[in-house]
């Protein structure tokens, strides 16, 4: 129908039953793999301004110290009005319960930026998005081994952020509506009824056990589809280094994310059927939920960042036009930081008075994962060394974050010491250091996958000027923002607070005018999605030259709605 | 996207997810495993403070002195009043101490309370053995109540031999009183009984 049948050995399909872009059901009853993973990549947008709007309200009100923003947006109830206009409490009285509102609104605003940014922005992206979309092309599969699966996952996605929307509204600690006790949860402020007993609690937990079974669904359709459906000749060590990401992504998924499903029941029960896990007084002890938490939290954390090392290969692979260098050390490289993840646990916790000896090997354990991202970094650089480089605005993505996840992994090194990070912890080094390798290594490789396949899913090409409009406001702009963090963090300041003294102010409203310059970014982003869409400037089945060599620019743009009926045959020569 | 396939094929497949929802009810079971793997392995350890109990005192005495400091503590909201009655003792490795901590309810109220205690350094708790401890069983107090509550302990002269420890003269024993689980349950349909 509306495909483009310009070039690639595709077009002998002629029977492409592609349904209509307007009939429901094509989505909600998908099993199609590309639409699914249309789908994913629009919930992951959506979620991601969503996500980007609270830390823009977070921004807006540490620009001044003082609790300034918030308390104008709490809305005071109509008893509480009532009784100001009677004389029975004074206007001192309400203002109070303005700062108190604010400062429980703040906390839920940095918890949810944080779950929302994690849970449904970054991984519906990165593994429900381009991993449904690209790896049965790249290794030459029809689809996914269970569509039907497939669809479940995706659609258990919207009823999670559902539920964890609605938490925000429902009553948390008090009468304030919403849970603020951090992405984290740890108890007592998760279980304990005099900080969060409300229902908002709950349904945050049930929130996260549901992405968390989606995620589960999507680990097992991609390790089966990995394993079983490549394509003759495609062996895995002829496997695409996304498709690797990818793989080694799921398998911490599914390794990990039983025990936070895990954790988070200990907590449900703890809050409503009287089970002691996390209760000193009935015997049980709330650093063990910081264990368990970390099982899952770090591995979590190179969930969100090794599809985008499987993205960022490709892309320098296809702008040097060179193989990448040291294709088996890359792999390899992945599937160590993937092990190592397990345990370096607590190190996110090395405050709770863990003894020498254990900090002593968490220490040594963490520093040990520079070696393989290590690898990594030096393995880009010696791709695109002596490479035929082009920088176009994929590459510019991928460069920017080669450059900014080192800069991330550097302080990462740093808080890795337990000496150090005693000082640090929960300081906005911590804070700087993370948003360096997701908000700006995670994010970065997620718009340089976008840049670089949009012209194959959607069959358009963006428009250049606009695109690499957006990756300089958006490089200068996080930069603003997280940069002075680390200055703030050195001198002592924590996170997680609404308001700071006045020696703080200057990066603090630094750091927020580097918030409105990436949120121009994000406008023109926008503006580049309307573009492409609007301008319908075709593609071609490989906009990208010789340089392209995975089996999806094989194929036209966008793909035919079926592909690889008959499946194509890899050659011993090597792929990548 | 079944069609095509060989059975082969798909028993391979249906083999693979087999296995990994296999590995995924493992990792459940392992998180569920954990609390009590993590008290065994305070217990064992030591790890956190987690002292030991132990039956007998024991038989030798180690030259080498420590001092014991003690440390009360209540949880928010009890109201009790909680203070050990000496501030310290010194004593030598293998010898066996006695020391007393008072507790009172300020509230005219029946309180059940349950104690939670370690010591610091943390590492020295494998080596703090309790042979009688108030703190093994529940306490309920009589509204007003003052009373005296013994601990008899020594600290294990296999202390000496460790060189994680050879620098500690001194280790704090804390305890801190929460409101028992069952008590707490019973003030809190207390309270919405009077406010009813």
């Amino acid at each position: 129908m509306a495909t483009s049948t310009d070039a690639g050995a595709e077009s002998v399909h002629h029977d492409d039953h592609r349904p209509s872009f307007y009939d429901w059901k094509r989505w909600a009853y998908s099993t199609n793999h590309k639409d699914i993973g249309t789908m994913y990549l629009v919930f992951a947008i959506i979620a991601g301004i969503i996500g980007a709007v609270l830390s823009g309200i977070i921004r807006w009100e540490l620009a001044e110290p003082g609790v300034t923003i918030l308390p104008h947006l709490v809305h005071v109830p109509d008893a509480m009005q009532a009784q100001l206009a009677s004389g029975e409490i004074t206007q001192a009285a309400v203002d109070a319960y303005r700062i108190d509102a604010a400062k429980h609104h703040y906390n839920v605003m940095v918890t949810m930026h944080g779950l929302i940014m994690i849970f449904f922005m970054v991984m519906p992206a990165m593994i429900g998005g381009f991993g449904n979309w690209f790896v049965p092309l790249m290794i030459g599969a029809p689809d996914m081994a269970f569509p039907r699966m497939n669809n479940i996952s995706f659609w258990l996605l919207p009823a999670s952020f559902a539920l964890a929307t609605i938490s925000m509204l429902v009553p948390g600690n008090g009468q304030f509506p919403g849970f603020g006790g951090g992405w984290t949860l740890y108890p007592p402020l998760s279980t304990s009824a005099t900080h969060h007993g409300g229902a908002s609690m709950d349904l945050l937990i049930l929130s996260l056990h549901i992405a968390g079974a989606s995620s589960i669904l999507g680990a097992i359709n991609f390790i089966t589809t990995i394993f079983n459906m490549r394509a003759p000749g495609m062996t895995l060590h002829r496997m695409p280094l996304f498709v690797w990401s990818i793989l080694v992504t799921v398998w911490l998924l599914l390794l990990s994310l039983p025990v936070l499903a895990g954790a988070l029941t200990m907590l449900l029960t703890d809050r409503n059927f009287g089970t002691q896990f996390f209760e000193p007084a009935g015997g049980g002890d709330p650093v063990m939920y910081q264990h368990l938490f970390w099982f899952f939290g770090h591995p979590e954390v190179y969930i969100l960042i090794l599809p985008g090392f499987g993205i960022v290969s490709q892309i320098v692979s296809t702008f040097s036009r060179k193989p990448v260098f040291g294709y088996l050390g890359m792999a390899y490289a992945m599937v160590s930081i993937g092990f190592i993840g397990f345990i370096v646990w607590a190190h996110h916790m090395y405050t709770v008075g863990m003894g020498f000896d254990l900090e002593a090997y968490f220490v040594a354990a963490t520093m040990i994962i520079a070696v393989p991202t290590g690898i990594k970094i030096f393995s880009w650089i010696a791709t695109m060394w002596g490479g035929s480089l082009e920088f176009k605005v994929p590459m510019l993505w991928a460069i920017g974050f080669i450059f900014l996840f080192t800069v991330g992994g550097v302080t990462g090194v740093v808080l890795a010491n337990s000496g150090i990070d005693t000082a640090l912890h929960d300081t906005y080094y911590v804070v700087a250091h993370f948003h360096y390798v997701l908000s700006l290594g995670a994010v970065f490789t997620i718009f340089a996958g976008f840049y670089y396949w949009i012209p194959k899913m959607s069959g358009y090409r963006y428009n250049g000027f606009l695109a690499g409009l957006h990756f300089w406001i958006t490089f200068i702009g996080v930069n603003v923002i997280f940069f002075p963090q680390h200055f703030l963090g050195l001198q002592g300041m924590p996170r997680r607070y609404i308001d700071y003294p006045d020696a703080f102010r200057f990066w603090n409203h630094i750091s927020s005018i580097g918030y409105a310059i990436t949120f121009v970014g994000l406008i023109v982003f926008i503006i580049v999605l309307f573009d492409l869409f609007l301008a319908r400037r075709r593609a071609g089945a490989n906009p990208w030259g010789q340089g392209a060599t995975t089996l999806e620019w094989t194929l036209s743009s966008p793909p035919p709605f079926h592909q690889f009926s008959e499946l194509p045959v890899i050659k011993p020569d090597p792929h990548h | 996207m079944s069609n095509g396939l060989d059975p082969a094929k798909q028993r391979r497949m249906a083999m693979t997810a087999a296995v990994c929802v296999a590995v995924f009810v493992g990792m459940i079971g392992l998180a569920f495993a954990a609390p009590p793997l993590y008290r065994a392995f305070c217990r064992v350890t030591g790890y956190g403070g987690q002292t030991q109990v132990a039956t007998a005192a024991p038989a030798q005495v180690s030259s080498r002195q420590v001092e014991v400091r003690f440390d009360a503590n209540v949880a928010p909201g009890l109201p009790l009043a909680f203070e050990p009655v000496q501030r310290a003792e010194t004593l030598h490795l293998g010898q066996s101490g006695l020391a007393f901590f008072r507790v009172r309810n300020l509230s005219s109220q029946p309180v059940t309370t349950v104690a939670t205690f370690n010591v610091v350094p943390h590492k020295t708790g494998q080596y703090f053995q309790k042979l009688e401890c108030f703190c093994f069983q529940d306490q309920t107090l009589a509204p007003g109540e003052t009373r005296e509550m013994p601990v008899v302990y020594f600290v294990d002269s296999a202390l000496e031999a460790d060189p994680n420890t050879e620098e500690v003269r001194s280790i704090t024993l804390s305890y801190t009183f929460f409101r028992s689980v069952d008590d707490a349950a019973d003030a809190a349909e207390r309270a919405a009984a009077n406010g009813s």
